[in-house]
């Protein structure tokens, strides 16, 4: 196992890759999921206003 | 069956089609990234020996690279579309393949350098393939600065999409660069691109890990372009009345 990680002596650098790979393309829907999440409450919310009124 | 195209350029209509679509999108991207990646780190012959095994960024450094050039050409596209017929949804498209094309170019210039690092011993360095990457950064990042920049959605959409056109001459650029047809004139560490000398199983790797990229930017495009739908017809009937908001 310790053997896989390693990568031939060469890991540092494969894991410094695939790790920013995960972290982006993690973070991207992250991101895009809670602005949607954000983006309705706030129309739900300039409804209500208009209701009011 | 007539598809009736111009249907689905209303973004009434094109907003819960693409709810649907996020879903599919992004099973396969897991599935087919997940498999490819397994198959390139498990299943491919060490050709390079124990000691170079470095090659496996491989697999997410040449699917972000092409995933950056292409999604450039597909942002295009639809600049284009809206040029020609003054569609919102094609502006929208275009803007939200933007972020996703620039994240997929600095992936390959991040995955590059540490590759780069392992076999030519720096991290970056002014070869033509790099630094023609490095101006399609650039670009996606003029292309959103100039889009937030103008206030008003319909000339800002115009104008970005006109500085999209006269950036596409930096595709040729990034295809030749290592692709020249005389390789003593071209100054390039980058080998030029032999997909038939690759080993196949990492070769089939990697293609299927591109084609993962492929569903996740589909994926991501499409959840972004929902939000841009929502912050630009928020004051419509349309929108007041979805499910959501009931």
């Amino acid at each position: 196992m310790s053997e896989f990680f390693a990568m031939g002596g060469y890991g540092f650098y494969v894991w410094c890759s695939m790790g920013m790979v995960l972290f982006l393309m993690l973070l991207e829907p992250i991101v895009l999921k809670i602005q949607h999440r954000r983006l309705i409450k706030s129309i739900q919310r300039q409804k209500r206003r208009k209701k009011e009124n | 069956m007539a598809i009736n195209w111009f249907k689905y350029s209303s973004p009434s209509s094109f907003y819960p089609l693409a709810g649907k679509m996020i879903p599919v999108f992004m099973t396969l991207a897991i599935l087919l990234i997940m498999g490819g990646l397994y198959w390139g780190f498990f299943e491919t012959p060490d050709v390079l020996s124990d000691q170079k095994q470095y090659y496996k960024i491989i697999y997410v450094h040449v699917a972000s690279a092409w995933m950056a050039m292409w999604l450039y050409v597909v942002m295009v596209a639809w600049a284009v579309l809206g040029l020609i017929f003054n569609t919102r949804m094609s502006y929208m498209m275009a803007s939200a393949t933007a972020v996703t094309g620039a994240i997929m170019t600095a992936l390959s210039l991040w995955t590059g350098a540490f590759w780069g690092q392992t076999s030519w011993g720096t991290w970056w360095d002014w070869d033509p393939r790099m630094t023609t990457q490095l101006i399609l950064l650039f670009l996606y990042i003029g292309y959103i600065a100039l889009q937030s920049a103008i206030e008003e959605t319909r000339r800002s959409d115009r104008a970005s999409a006109v500085l999209a056109l006269v950036g596409l001459a930096i595709v040729p650029v990034i295809y030749y660069s290592i692709n020249c047809p005389d390789p003593n004139e071209c100054a390039s560490l980058h080998q030029e691109s032999s997909l038939k000398r690759v080993e196949p199983n990492i070769l089939i790797a990697m293609l299927v890990v591109t084609a993962g990229f492929w569903m996740y930017c589909f994926a991501v495009i499409l959840m972004r372009v929902r939000n841009i739908i929502l912050q630009r017809e928020s004051h419509t009937n349309w929108v007041e009345r979805l499910e959501a908001f009931r």
